[in-house]
C-alpha cells in the first residue's frame, strides 16, 4: 500500500514566491491494484509519482510504503524495492539487453549464474526470448521492444511496487494496443502494485483498477471507470471525461 | 715643470732600456716541417710588422727540448699543439675530445703554472686521421669514419704498428665506432705507396701531412671525436708579451689562417717541391695578404703553393659542405631516436599527470558550480600564457630541466581534458541518469556504470588534444635544458642550419600526427559498443 497524506511540493518561482506542483494531496494506492494518475500536463501527476521513490522530496506531508515512512528508510534500498519505468525507456545504450535487465542484480552482488537465470526469466516474461535478444543493444530494438525491456528491468529485483511514468506514451497506436494486452497478462502473472501516470484516458480505462484524476496539484476524484463516468465529482471531471471520450470517438 | 721633465726622462730611460735588453726575439721550432713552417710564419710576421729583430732556432728537437728552452728564456716563442700540452706537459691522465675545451684548459694551466701564453690558434689540427684515396672514398660514398661501417667487409685497412696497437689508435677507435675492419699492419712509410697501388683502402695518417695532398687522399671526418685535438698555436713567454704587447697583436693576425688543408699544402710544397721553408712561408703570407709586396725569392714557392691550393680536392665541391637533411637524419639517427624517446617521455608523463588531475576535477565540477567557474577559468588563463613564458615562470620554482618542463606541459594539458570531461559527463542523456537513480544506483555506480562509459569518447578526445598540444610545446622544453626533439631545433637556430632544425621539427610533427591518429583509434576502441557484432 502506498499512502499519501497531505503531501505538497513547491518549487521556487523565479519571479518570487513559490509554485505548487502538488498541494495537499492525499491518496491511497491499494496492494495489488493498478492505479492510474491522469490529468492535463502540469497537473502534478509525474511529480507525485517521483516522490514515491524520492527522486523528488516532498515539501510537506508524508508518504508511506507498506506502512513505513519512506524518509525513514535507506533511499537506495527504497528505490530497489520499487520498480521504475519511464517514457523513453531509459535503457543504457552501451549495455546489452541482458546487461540492462541484470545490472541491478549484479550491483546487489548476485552470482553471474543467478543474474543470467533472472534475465532469462524476465525476458521470457516480456515475450522477448533471451536467445534472440540478450546480446542485442537498445539501439537495435524497436520502440515497443525497448519498452518491454524497460518493464523487465523494473522487475529485476522482484519489487512489490512499480512506478510507471507514461510508459507507453511514445508508441504508435498498434504497438500500444498490443503492449496493453501484454501488460494485462503480465499483471495477472506477477501481482504487483502499480502506480501509472498517463494522459490517455482510454489507456487508463483499459489498464487501471482505479483512476485518480488530478488538476492543479490536487486529486479531484479517485474511482473505477464506472464510478467516474456515472458519478463525476465535479464539473472538471465531467468535462475532462467528456473531452477525452469525444477525442477518442473522433 | 720639473716633475713633468723628470717623468719624461724616466719614461725614455725605461723605453731605451727595454729596447736594448729584449728587442731581439728568438723563435724556436721542433724538428719537423710543420713546426718549422709555423715558426717561420711567425718570424716573418714579426719582422714585417714590428721593429723587433727575430732570431730563428729551427729544428731544436722534440717537444721537451723546445719546452725547456722556452721556460729558461733561451727562446721566447714556439708553436705547439693543445694535445701535446695536455698530455706531455700538463700530464693530464684523461682524454679530452672537445677542441675548444682543450685549448682553454691548456691556456689557463700554462698561464697559472708557467706564465706562458697560448695565443690564438693557427686553425690546423694535426691529429691522427684515417685516410682513403679520394676516388675510392667517393666510389663508396665515405666521408666520415662512421660511414666505414657500411663497407667494413670490403675495406682493407693498413695501419702502422703503433696505431694498430695503441689504445688511442685502432683498438679504441674500433670500440668508439663499432668498427670491425680487416687490418694489416705495415711500416707507415710504405702505407702511402700501398694505398696508392690499391693494396689497401684505408690508412692512418696525420691530418696535416703533405702526403695526403700528394697522393690525393681524403681525410675522413672524425664524427665521433675519437681522436684528441692537436690544435697548433703560438706559445709566448709572459715577460716577452708584457715588454712587447705588439707580438700578441701581430701573431693574432695568423689566427685561423692555416686550416688543415693549407697546412697540408705548406708541408707538401716544402717536402715535395724542395722549396725552402722561408720561401714557402713568405709565399703563403703574400697569398694570404698578410704582408705587403711580392718578393722575387718567393716567386717559385708562390706558384707551387697557389697551384696546390687551387687543386685541392674539395669535399664541398660535389656536395654542400653542410650535410643535408637526410644525411643528418641518417648519421644522427641513434641520437634522434634518443631525443624522440625523451620527447615522448616528457609528453606522456605530462599528459598522464594532467589526466590524473583533470578527469577527477572535471567530474567534481559537474556538481560544484562555483568550483567549475574557478577551475575552467584558471585552466583557460593558463592556455593564454605563451608557452615560452610559462616555461620561464617554472625556472625559479623548479630550476632548469625536466621537472620545470613537465610542470609547464602539465599546466597546458589540463584545459582540454578538464573541459571535455565536464562536457562529456553533463552531455549524458538526463533520462539515463534519472533511470539509473530511480533504479537505486548509488552516485558512484551511476558515475562508473553510466556516465563515464558514455563520456569516454569525449574525455579521450580531450586527452588526444592535450597530447598533440604537448608534443608541440615540448619542442620548446629544449630551451630550458629538458632535451627532446627541440634540441636539434634550438641548435639549428643558433647555427642557422635549416636542415638541423628540420631533423627536430619533422620527427616532432610526425610524432604529433601519429599520436593523433593512434589516440583517435583508441578513442573508437574505448568508446562503448552500442551495436552487437554483425552475425557471422
Amino acid at each position: 500500500m502506498i499512502e499519501f497524506q497531505n503531501v505538497a511540493k513547491t518549487f521556487p518561482d523565479p519571479r518570487g514566491g513559490e509554485i505548487y506542483a502538488v498541494r495537499d494531496l492525499s491518496l491511497v494506492v491499494r496492494d495489488g491494484e493498478t492505479h492510474c494518475l491522469i490529468g492535463t500536463s502540469g497537473c502534478g501527476k509525474t511529480t507525485t509519482l517521483r516522490m514515491v521513490n524520492r527522486l523528488v522530496e516532498p515539501t510537506s506531508g508524508s508518504i508511506r510504503l507498506a506502512g513505513d515512512d519512506i524518509t525513514s528508510v535507506d533511499v537506495y534500498g527504497l528505490r530497489r524495492r520499487v520498480g521504475y519505468v519511464i517514457q523513453t525507456g531509459g535503457l543504457f545504450p552501451h549495455m546489452t539487453v541482458a546487461k540492462n535487465v541484470g545490472i541491478m542484480c549484479e550491483l546487489e552482488g548476485w552470482t553471474a549464474a543467478d543474474v543470467e537465470q533472472r534475465v532469462h526469466d524476465l525476458l521470457q516474461l516480456v515475450n522477448l526470448p533471451a536467445d534472440e535478444f540478450a546480446t542485442r543493444y537498445p539501439g537495435e530494438l524497436s520502440g515497443g521492444q525497448r519498452q518491454r525491456i524497460g518493464v523487465a528491468r523494473a522487475l529485476a529485483l522482484d519489487p512489490d511496487y512499480v512506478l510507471m511514468d507514461e510508459p507507453f506514451g511514445a508508441l504508435d497506436p498498434i504497438t500500444r494496443a498490443q503492449i496493453h494486452e501484454e501488460f494485462q497478462q503480465l499483471r495477472d502473472e506477477v501481482h504487483k502494485t502499480v502506480l501509472l501516470v498517463t494522459h490517455d484516458l482510454a489507456e487508463a480505462f483499459k489498464l487501471a483498477d482505479r483512476i485518480s484524476i488530478m488538476d492543479q496539484g490536487r486529486v479531484t476524484q479517485t474511482g473505477t471507470e464506472a464510478q467516474l463516468t456515472s458519478e463525476p465529482a465535479n464539473q472538471f471531471v465531467a468535462d475532462f471525461l467528456a473531452g477525452h471520450l469525444a477525442a477518442e470517438g473522433a | 715643470m720639473r716633475r713633468l721633465a723628470g717623468s719624461i726622462l724616466v719614461a725614455l730611460l725605461l723605453a731605451s732600456g727595454a729596447r736594448t735588453q729584449a728587442d731581439t726575439i728568438v723563435i724556436g721550432s721542433k724538428n719537423f716541417t710543420e713546426s718549422a713552417v709555423l715558426a717561420e710564419l711567425m718570424a716573418q710576421m714579426l719582422e714585417s710588422h714590428t721593429d723587433l729583430t727575430v732570431e730563428r732556432r729551427i729544428n731544436l728537437g722534440g717537444t721537451m727540448i723546445c719546452w725547456r728552452a722556452l721556460r729558461e728564456g733561451e727562446i721566447q716563442i714556439y708553436a705547439d699543439y693543445t694535445g701535446t700540452g695536455w698530455a706531455i706537459i700538463l700530464k693530464e691522465p684523461g682524454k679530452i675530445t672537445d677542441p675548444l675545451r682543450a685549448f682553454f684548459y691548456v691556456r689557463q694551466q700554462y698561464l697559472d703554472k708557467y706564465q706562458i701564453h697560448w695565443l690564438e690558434p693557427f686553425g690546423l689540427n694535426n691529429t691522427y686521421a684515417l685516410a682513403m684515396r679520394e676516388a675510392r672514398a667517393e666510389e663508396l660514398g665515405i666521408r666520415r669514419i662512421s660511414d666505414l661501417r657500411a663497407h667494413q667487409g670490403e675495406i682493407r685497412a693498413g695501419f702502422s704498428i703503433e696505431f694498430g696497437n695503441r689504445e688511442d689508435g685502432y683498438p679504441g677507435l674500433s670500440k668508439a665506432y663499432g668498427l670491425r675492419l680487416n687490418v694489416v699492419t705495415l711500416e707507415h712509410g710504405l702505407a702511402y705507396q700501398a694505398i696508392q697501388s690499391g693494396a689497401i683502402d684505408l690508412m692512418d695518417a696525420y691530418s696535416t701531412d703533405g702526403k695526403l695532398l700528394r697522393y690525393r687522399l681524403r681525410v675522413l671526418e672524425d664524427d665521433r671525436r675519437f681522436f684528441p685535438p692537436y690544435n697548433a698555436a703560438p706559445l709566448v713567454r709572459g715577460d716577452t708579451l708584457k715588454a712587447h704587447p705588439e707580438i700578441g697583436r701581430v701573431l693574432g693576425r695568423l689566427a685561423f689562417r692555416v686550416p688543415d688543408y693549407k697546412a697540408q699544402a705548406l708541408n707538401y710544397v716544402v717536402e715535395t717541391e724542395g722549396e725552402s721553408v722561408a720561401a714557402v712561408a713568405r709565399a703563403f703570407l703574400e697569398i694570404e695578404k698578410l704582408v705587403d709586396g711580392e718578393q722575387q725569392r718567393a716567386a717559385a714557392a708562390r706558384t707551387a703553393l697557389a697551384k696546390v691550393l687551387a687543386n685541392r680536392p674539395k669535399p664541398g665541391s660535389t656536395k654542400s659542405s653542410r650535410p643535408g637533411f637526410f644525411e643528418l637524419l641518417a648519421t644522427r639517427s641513434g641520437k634522434l631516436l634518443g631525443l624522440l624517446l625523451e620527447h615522448l617521455g616528457l609528453t606522456l608523463v605530462s599528459v598522464l599527470l594532467a589526466a590524473l588531475f583533470a578527469v577527477p576535477l572535471g567530474i567534481l565540477i559537474t556538481k560544484r558550480d562555483r568550483l567549475r567557474q574557478i577551475a575552467l577559468g584558471a585552466a583557460g588563463v593558463m592556455q593564454t600564457i605563451p608557452s615560452l613564458a610559462l616555461l620561464a615562470f617554472m625556472i625559479p620554482l623548479l630550476g632548469l630541466g625536466v621537472k620545470a618542463a613537465i610542470a609547464a606541459l602539465f599546466l597546458y594539458a589540463i584545459l582540454p581534458i578538464l573541459r571535455n570531461t565536464y562536457t562529456g559527463i553533463t552531455e549524458v542523456d538526463a533520462d539515463l541518469v534519472d533511470a539509473a537513480r530511480g533504479m537505486g544506483m548509488r552516485p558512484g555506480q551511476i558515475l562508473t556504470r553510466v556516465q563515464l562509459p558514455l563520456a569516454m569518447r569525449t574525455i579521450m578526445a580531450g586527452i588526444r588534444t592535450s597530447t598533440v598540444i604537448s608534443i608541440g610545446v615540448a619542442t620548446l622544453a629544449a630551451f630550458i635544458g629538458a632535451g627532446g626533439l627541440g634540441q636539434p631545433i634550438v641548435e639549428g637556430l643558433y647555427l642557422n642550419d635549416t636542415n638541423l632544425i628540420l631533423t627536430g621539427a619533422v620527427p616532432a610533427a610526425l610524432l604529433a600526427i601519429v599520436a593523433d591518429a593512434g589516440l583517435g583509434r583508441l578513442e573508437i576502441v574505448l568508446q562503448p559498443r552500442t551495436l552487437s557484432a554483425p552475425a557471422e
